[in-house]
């Protein structure tokens, strides 16, 4: 039986959301995993939720990613595991290293929660499967350390290889360089994101003008962990 | 003691900083003020044979466990005293 984990860090707080997304939406078998009770070799995919783990101290995600647990998590990523990072779990990956470049303060130096309009490009790996490239997808984000920022040499070395999710024109709410909302590794297998998949899985969490776009992602590790990717 | 000063590499834009400059500083005057850099400040207490050492210690805490993150930040590592 297919199980996913959610990681849970003292502070994180969206892993009821990503877990009644996976159960009840998508069908996944999933589970809320307390960071010390993650072992490796044991689940078929790994998200990790937004919230604020650790109280955001230091830096967002800079106290978890140096929990031993993520060195687990990567060695599952090293044997095909896929890795979700979801806006504060994005942050955790990123400053693990997992994920290239750095999660700093808004543009406008303060929390941003508002719904917004992405592109993905180079969509494919586990959590893009089903995503046509180009395609345009509707998610909230709900954060204060969410400019992305990445060298140049680092961003062209990736930029036709990765798989990029990006604010649509006009919608970059964070200062994020490059209209970066989310990142993938090269291989897709590891993907992090700023806005809330979880909280757009759902018609009846939609307004108006906006759609359910986050669904896709789920949708998609439910069919690449049947049929691959 | 040992103090630890994180700011945002030049590259990167500091919002905090631009603020406390632009509606602060300059709108009361100072403008001999060219430029503010806000960051974070931590202050280690060491027990260690010598200020050196301690000094050794920390830089190395800061490396490994990431306490400035190298993409962003400059980090400025000095003892108090």
């Amino acid at each position: 039986m297919v199980k996913v984990a959610i990681m849970k860090f003292p502070g994180t707080n969206c892993d009821e959301d990503v877990h009644h997304v996976l159960k009840n939406v998508i069908g996944l078998d999933s589970e809320i995993v307390w960071y010390k009770e993650y072992v490796t070799n044991r689940y078929d995919a790994v998200v990790v939720p937004g919230g604020f783990s650790y109280g955001d101290w230091l830096r967002a995600g800079a106290i978890a990613a140096r929990n031993v647990v993520m060195e687990r998590v990567a060695e599952d990523v090293s044997r095909g595991v896929p890795v979700l990072g979801i806006c504060n779990g994005f942050q955790i990956l990123v400053e693990a290293g997992m994920l290239p470049g750095a999660l700093i303060l808004n543009s406008s130096g303060r929390f941003v929660c508002r719904w917004i309009r992405l592109v993905v490009e180079n969509a494919r790996g586990p959590w893009l499967s089903l995503a046509r490239d180009r395609i345009m997808l509707d998610m909230p984000i709900a954060h204060a350390e969410g400019r992305y920022y990445i060298d140049e040499e680092t961003y062209r070395r990736i930029a036709n290889v990765s798989s990029i999710i990006r604010y649509a024109q006009g919608w970059n709410p964070n200062g994020s360089l490059y209209d970066i909302a989310g990142i993938a590794d090269e291989k897709g297998l590891v993907l992090g994101l700023m806005p809330h998949p979880e909280r757009a899985s759902e018609p009846e969490l939609v307004p108006r003008g906006f759609s359910p776009g986050g669904r896709i992602i789920f949708d998609s590790l439910a069919y690449s962990l049947k049929k691959g990717w | 003691m040992v103090e630890v000063v994180i700011t945002n590499k030049r590259t990167v834009r500091d919002p905090e900083g631009e603020t406390i400059h632009k509606h602060l500083i300059l709108r009361k005057g100072f403008n001999s003020v060219k430029n503010v850099r806000a960051g974070r400040y931590l202050l280690f207490a060491v027990e260690s044979e010598t200020p050196e050492k301690a000094l050794e210690i920390v830089k190395e805490i800061c490396e490994k466990l990431r306490i400035y993150n190298p993409v962003v930040h400059d980090i400025e590592v000095r003892l108090r005293g």
